[in-house]
């Protein structure tokens, strides 16, 4: 659906400059920044961390935090202009006319404050309803974004729903004064695919049936190709193309957008097209043969249970009641990984594929079940002392947060040296030092970051320290927890190449624990799809992802954004084994 | 869970917090030096009738033997006599743990109406002159000690002005004590319908609540100024500015009454030590206190008042505690859920 803009636009912003005040002078975030949209269209912005996007609509609801202000350029909501209105008209308009969805919807909420009070604290304020009417007009709303048994619901902290829930309370309490705009700030971001797709869906479905507007910022190229009519894509604060949806998609005409849709996973056939021309790096070496006899992990029904939450008294309360049992986070799992191969592990949170990992890294004690290594049981080790085991440096792991799993106060080469004093017992500064700088060469590091702290380096400069301290050791098999989870698509192009080429190179094997199943299309042999604990489905990635089994599966492969321009790759293999 | 469920629970943790408390004092107080029954006999004594007194205090039984009938004491409600004032140590408590009490609770009162709307002002008003004032007056606050700060006040108000009652306990010569009822001079004044006596009391009262206010204004306005600031900057105040809140609702709902959890333990910290450490004030303004009492009963190791004093902080403590996490329970329903 295109939306041609001969009416006037519902918003329009115009040359918008918006500066933020910092120590070492002002900073420009964002500049000349024009965009409309029209009634009832839907407009993204894509962009990286750091473009601007969540910037550009800040200024729009004009809650910019007290450091960033307009600088220059023109804000004009129904020709009314926002850019100079005052506070009280502002005020008015948030959440009447113009409102606005979070990223991380739990924290969004207030705490303290029951969901129900919360919508109508929106409803009073905009004078909607009277204390007398507030409740039923609150549940109304909450039904509206399809919350079942709404009543009970009214009642809820946001602590006691899960994240999907409390993002449709989020919405409810911006679509409660039905606004004619509604902006959402990465939505879905840190939510699980398949509730993902229920919000988008919502959030099109409600907008749509109520002729709003909307403005979706989002990092990912795939979610704005579904759901928007037109794209604007941001690069350093600056909008460098703005297309309708299909356009931007077949005929990309700035690079910078063309690297974007290339970095985006589902339009890769190969783990090398994810990187634009001028970074094309030779083919990797042929992969080592995989020797699929010896395993080199076997996991026998494993099994991971936690006590049930609460301290002794509540325990003595629910005595007898399925509650009281312990939790089976992981229930009775087994598979296995050849020499060689790089196994992916996905599923959704809570489906206790990180717990699986931490056990096969040695983390966390298991229950009971077997994990044997190269032939070792590991499980008579306790993983308190597994540190000490010669087998430490033949398991290593890759964490998720690149920044949160680095020692702020250790530079660069500090951390990769780290695993070569303590576990490989190198004492020679002179040694260790050339160790280190032979590491770096291999991910890609330049050597005059070495003596960088964490925070002077960039995410990807961040999860190439982490992947060199994880091989410092030379490990035969590497764990790595989402390790690009919290990277930009561009920059996580690079990193799953680098894992690929290391992989290539050292013969490593990897367990690649994901939510994310078409950068495990890309990476792994084999995939292993888990869900409450159980394994729900395993097998070759091309099989597994393109003539799933489980149902569990095709509902995962189908939550996926998939915009109809952007061409899909991944029936490809099997296309070419029928032909 | 049930909020009373987990009112109840608290309670039955303190049992063995207060029986710790009984055993730790009866051993430290046995552990003082000097020998209580010699006191008791005088200068004069001869050996014979110290002896004699030690018999008849207990004190030539093994520990656990005095243990044992302390704990019987202690079920009775006998704290034991006072061998300084040669009064039951329950008596004497309860006529001065309502002048500690209400001098504390009154400069407490005080500071929360100062400290908290400073502290949400400096938040909101951050790095403008009002966070600058605060700033000052926190730190002046720390750094004046609470004797030095009495000085001053009784030599400027009472000295130089003359506008301030001489600093000579908690009623003038003039009036004489009401009836009691809970203790509060104050209270029990304006409940007996002597105006002026309640009047009086109120006046002797100031300096020493101010002198105690201005010491615990600090952590007060500190504490509410980082929790404001921190509510402020959460994304939860993001959705509510976003919706449209008022800013009133938006600063005293949502920001302030999340900011109130780390003040409340604040306050109960602030009130703890406050209770224990005035004796310096008490000095000061010669206030018939359980501090200064505490202190002369310790000086000649009259243990039963000592014993008396820390068990009676201790269960105050405890109380005190108590009312925090209830007053938590209700604000936070997150803890509820914890247990």
């Amino acid at each position: 659906m295109t939306t041609q803009l001969h009416n006037p636009p519902l918003l329009s912003v115009t040359d918008l400059c918006v500066e933020f005040a910092t120590r070492k002078g002002p900073v420009t975030a964002v500049r000349s920044v024009n965009l409309q949209i029209a009634k009832g269209e839907t407009l993204g912005i894509v962009g990286e961390s750091g473009s601007g996007k969540s910037v550009t609509s800040y200024a729009v609801m004009r809650i910019l935090d007290r450091a960033g202000r307009i600088v220059s350029g023109g804000i004009e909501f129904g020709g009314m202009p926002l850019h100079n209105a005052d506070e009280a008209t502002m005020s008015d308009l948030r959440g009447r006319e113009i409102s606005m969805i979070f990223q991380n919807p739990r924290a969004a909420l207030n705490p303290i404050r029951t969901v129900g009070k919360q919508i109508e604290d929106v409803l009073i304020r905009h004078a909607q309803t009277n204390h007398e009417m507030a409740k039923a007009k609150a549940i109304e709303a909450l039904e509206h974004v399809r919350i079942r048994d709404a009543a009970q619901r009214y009642h809820a902290y946001p602590f006691e729903l899960s994240g999907g829930m409390c993002q449709r309370v989020v919405i409810a309490i911006a679509l409660a004064c039905k606004p004619q705009l509604l902006i959402a700030d990465e939505p879905t971001t840190g939510l699980d695919v398949t509730t993902q797709k229920a919000v988008m869906e919502l959030v099109r479905d409600l907008t749509r049936s109520q002729g709003m507007s909307t403005l979706l910022i989002t990092h990912d190229l795939g979610l704005a190709g579904e759901y928007c009519d037109r794209i604007v894509v941001m690069e350093k604060g600056e909008v460098v193309e703005q297309q309708d949806t299909r356009r931007l998609f077949v005929a990309p005409a700035h690079p910078y957008t063309r690297r974007l849709i290339r970095s985006t996973p589902h339009a890769a056939q190969s783990i090398r097209d994810l990187l634009p021309e001028d970074l094309r790096l030779p083919p990797p070496p042929a992969a080592p043969v995989v020797d699929m006899s010896v395993p080199l992990l076997e996991v026998r029904d494993l099994v991971k249970a936690f006590d049930p939450p609460g301290g002794f008294l509540q325990r003595l309360k629910m005595r007898g009641s399925s509650a009281a049992l312990p939790m089976r986070a992981v229930d009775g799992i087994s598979f296995s990984i050849a020499r060689g191969e790089s196994v992916g592990l996905v599923g959704e949170s809570g489906c206790g594929k990180s717990t699986t990992s931490a056990m096969v890294m040695r983390l966390l004690d298991s229950t009971s079940g077997s994990i044997r290594f190269k032939g070792t049981e590991l499980t008579t080790v306790p993983a308190a002392e597994f540190s000490r085991s010669p087998l430490r440096r033949e398991l290593q792991m890759v964490f998720q947060d690149p920044h949160e799993s680095l020692n702020p106060r250790a530079t660069a080469a500090q951390s990769i040296a780290d695993p070569l004093l303590r576990i490989e017992g190198m004492r020679e500064a002179a040694a260790i030092r050339a160790r280190v700088e032979q590491l770096a060469v291999q991910v890609g590091l330049q050597l005059e970051l070495l003596d960088r702290l964490p925070h002077q380096l960039s995410g990807g400069q961040k999860a190439r320290v982490g992947i060199a301290r994880a091989i410092a050791t030379k490990p035969e098999l590497l764990i790595l927890d989402e390790p690009t989870a919290a990277l930009d698509v561009s920059v996580q192009a690079v990193v799953l190449n680098l894992l690929a080429d290391l992989k290539a190179e050292f013969g490593m094997s990897y367990l690649f624990v994901s939510h994310d199943l078409e950068v495990v299309r890309l990476l792994c042999d084999r995939v292993i799809v888990m869900r409450a604990g159980s394994i729900v489905e395993e097998g070759a990635t091309a099989q597994v992802l393109s003539a799933p089994k489980a149902e569990y599966t095709k509902e995962l492969l189908s939550a996926i954004p998939r915009p109809a321009h952007l061409p899909r790759q991944v029936e490809a293999p099997v296309q070419v084994a029928q032909a | 869970m049930g909020q009373l469920t987990i009112i109840l629970a608290r309670v039955l943790q303190a049992v063995p917090t207060i029986f710790g408390i009984v055993v730790v004092t009866f051993l430290l107080t046995r552990a003082l030096p000097g020998d209580p029954a010699a006191y008791f006999a005088g200068a004069s004594a001869t050996p014979e009738s110290i002896a004699e007194i030690r018999v008849k205090l207990g004190l030539d039984q093994s520990l656990p033997l005095q243990f044992v009938a302390y704990l019987q004491d202690l079920a009775t409600g006998n704290l034991g006599q006072s061998i300084s004032t040669g009064q039951p140590v329950a008596t004497e408590l309860l006529r001065r743990l309502p002048a500690s009490l209400e001098l504390t609770l009154f400069a407490l009162l005080l500071s929360v109406a100062v400290a908290i709307p400073l502290g949400v002002l400096a938040a909101v008003k951050q790095d403008t002159w009002i966070d600058q004032v605060c700033r000052f007056i926190v730190t002046a606050g720390v750094s004046l000690p609470t004797f030095f700060t009495g000085l001053l006040l009784v030599y400027v108000f009472y000295f130089l002005l003359g506008i301030a009652p001489a600093p000579l306990g908690r009623l003038d010569m003039l009036h004489i004590a009401p009836p009691q009822v809970t203790g509060f001079l104050v209270l029990d004044g304006l409940i007996a319908r002597e105006w002026a006596t309640a009047w009086s009391a109120f006046k002797q009262l100031l300096l020493p609540g101010i002198t105690l206010a201005l010491f615990t204004l600090a952590p007060l306005a500190r504490m509410t100024r980082a929790a404001m600031l921190q509510a402020l900057a959460s994304e939860y105040l993001r959705t509510a500015r976003a919706a449209g809140l008022s800013s009133t609702r938006v600063l005293m709902v949502y920001a302030f009454r999340n900011a109130m959890l780390p003040i409340i333990t604040t306050l109960g910290m602030v009130f703890s030590f406050t209770l224990g450490a005035n004796v310096l004030v008490e000095k000061v303004f010669a206030w018939p206190g359980i501090g200064s009492f505490a202190i002369e009963a310790l000086v000649v190791s009259d243990y039963a008042a000592v014993q008396g004093f820390v068990l009676s902080m201790a269960v105050l403590f405890v109380l005190l505690n108590l009312v925090i996490d209830t007053v938590y329970t209700l604000i936070d329903p997150r803890v509820r859920i914890e247990g």
